[in-house]
C-alpha cells in the first residue's frame, strides 16, 4: 500500500512492534483502541457460537428447522425465513449509509455526515424493533431458553443467548451513533479540526453488521 | 479497487477518503450475496452444498466489510495482522468442541439410549 513510508511486510511489521514508541504509527489512538475492543468482542462472539455448535452437535433431538421457525405468512403466502432475510437487508443497509457517513465526515460535510449517521440510528431501531417482532412471535409461540414445542431444547438458550446479544449491541450503537450525530450536527468536531470519532463509531456499527453476517449463516441458514 | 489506496487527498488529513463509488459499489455486491445465501434457503439447497454455499457467502460478505467498509485493507500492515491473526486461534476452539461434541453425543446414545 502506497502510505507506508518505511518498512514494508515482516520487516514493517517488525520495525513497528519492536520499535521503542506507540506500535501502530499513524493509527489515532483512539481507532486502536477500538480495534482492540472489536478483537475482545470476536472472541465473545466466537464462544457464544462454537458453544451453540457444540449442543446443537452433541443433542439427540432433532434441531429445530430455523428455515420453518422464522417463516411468515404474509398475504396468505408462506414464505421460509423472510422476517430474517429482511433484517439483514436493513444491517447492511445500516452499514452502507454509516461507510457513507464516514467518507462525507473526512470531507468536512456537517450536514450530510450528521444526517447519513441518522439514517444509520434509524435502520438500527428499525433493526431492533423487527427483533422484539420475532422475540414477541416466538415467545407467543412457546419458545423459552430451557424447552420449545420444535425440537431440542438447546435452541432457545442459544437463540435468545445469540440474538440478545447481538441485538444488545445494535441498541448500544443506535444511542451511541445518536450522540455523535448530535455532535456532528452541532459542529463539535469541526471546531477541533478532527472527524475522527466518525470513523470509530463507525469501525463499531460494521462490526455488528459483521457479527450478524455469521449469526445468519450459523443461526439462522445452517 | 486500487484507485482508492491512499489517505488524506484533498484536505491533507490523515482520515481514510476513498471515491464514494467504492463505497456503493461493496453496497450492492452485500445485497447480492445477501440475496444469494437467502435463495440458499429458499431452494432448500441440502447436504454439502448447502454448507459450501452458506461458508462462500458469509465469507465473502465478512471479507468485504473489514476490508473496505472498515478500512482495513487501507490501515498499516502491523494493524492489519494484530485484528486478522487472533481471531484464527477460535479455530482450535472450534476444533476441540468438535471432538467433544461428537463424544458427548456418543456417550448420550450409548448411556440415555436415546
Amino acid at each position: 500500500m502506497a502510505h507506508q513510508v518505511e518498512g514494508e511486510g515482516w520487516q514493517g511489521i517488525v520495525g513497528d512492534l519492536s520499535a521503542d514508541r506507540k506500535a501502530f504509527r499513524n493509527v489515532p489512538w483512539g481507532k486502536a483502541m477500538m480495534w482492540l475492543f472489536l478483537l475482545s468482542d470476536t472472541f465473545v462472539f466466537g464462544c457464544f457460537l462454537t458453544s451453540y455448535m457444540s449442543v446443537r452437535m452433541s443433542t439427540t433431538v432433532a434441531w429445530p428447522n430455523p428455515s420453518e421457525v422464522f417463516a411468515l405468512t404474509i398475504g396468505g403466502a408462506h414464505i421460509p425465513l423472510i422476517l430474517i432475510a429482511i433484517m439483514t437487508f436493513v444491517l447492511i443497509s445500516s452499514s452502507g449509509t454509516m461507510a457513507m457517513a464516514v467518507n462525507f465526515a473526512y470531507r468536512r460535510d456537517r450536514a450530510k455526515t450528521a444526517a447519513l449517521m441518522l439514517a444509520t440510528a434509524v435502520l438500527g431501531a428499525t433493526f431492533v424493533g423487527m427483533q422484539a417482532f420475532e422475540w414477541t412471535k416466538l415467545i407467543s409461540e412457546g419458545v423459552r431458553p430451557w424447552a420449545n414445542p420444535f425440537g431440542a431444547a438447546q435452541f432457545g438458550s442459544t437463540f435468545f443467548m445469540i440474538t440478545g446479544f447481538h441485538g444488545l449491541h445494535v441498541s448500544a450503537g443506535v444511542i451511541y451513533l445518536s450522540i455523535v450525530a448530535f455532535r456532528v450536527s452541532r459542529g463539535v468536531y469541526e471546531r477541533k479540526g478532527n472527524y475522527e470519532i466518525v470513523e470509530i463509531a463507525g469501525l463499531y456499527w460494521h462490526f455488528v453488521d459483521l457479527v450478524w453476517v455469521f449469526i445468519f449463516a450459523f443461526f439462522y441458514l445452517w | 479497487m486500487e484507485q482508492a489506496a491512499g489517505q488524506g487527498t484533498a484536505q491533507g488529513t490523515e482520515g481514510q477518503t476513498h471515491p464514494i463509488g467504492v463505497y456503493l459499489k461493496v453496497w450492492g455486491l452485500l445485497f447480492v450475496l445477501s440475496t444469494l445465501s437467502y435463495l440458499v434457503d429458499y431452494f432448500h439447497v441440502q447436504g454439502y452444498l448447502r454448507w459450501f454455499l452458506i461458508i462462500v457467502f458469509m465469507m465473502l460478505k465478512a471479507g468485504l466489510i473489514v476490508s473496505v467498509f472498515m478500512h482495513l485493507q487501507w490501515e498499516r500492515l502491523v494493524l492489519r495482522y494484530v485484528v486478522v491473526l487472533p481471531p484464527l486461534l477460535l479455530l482450535v476452539l472450534v476444533a476441540l468442541m468438535v471432538l467433544e461434541s461428537d463424544y458427548v453425543h456418543l456417550t448420550r446414545i450409548l448411556s440415555l439410549g436415546s
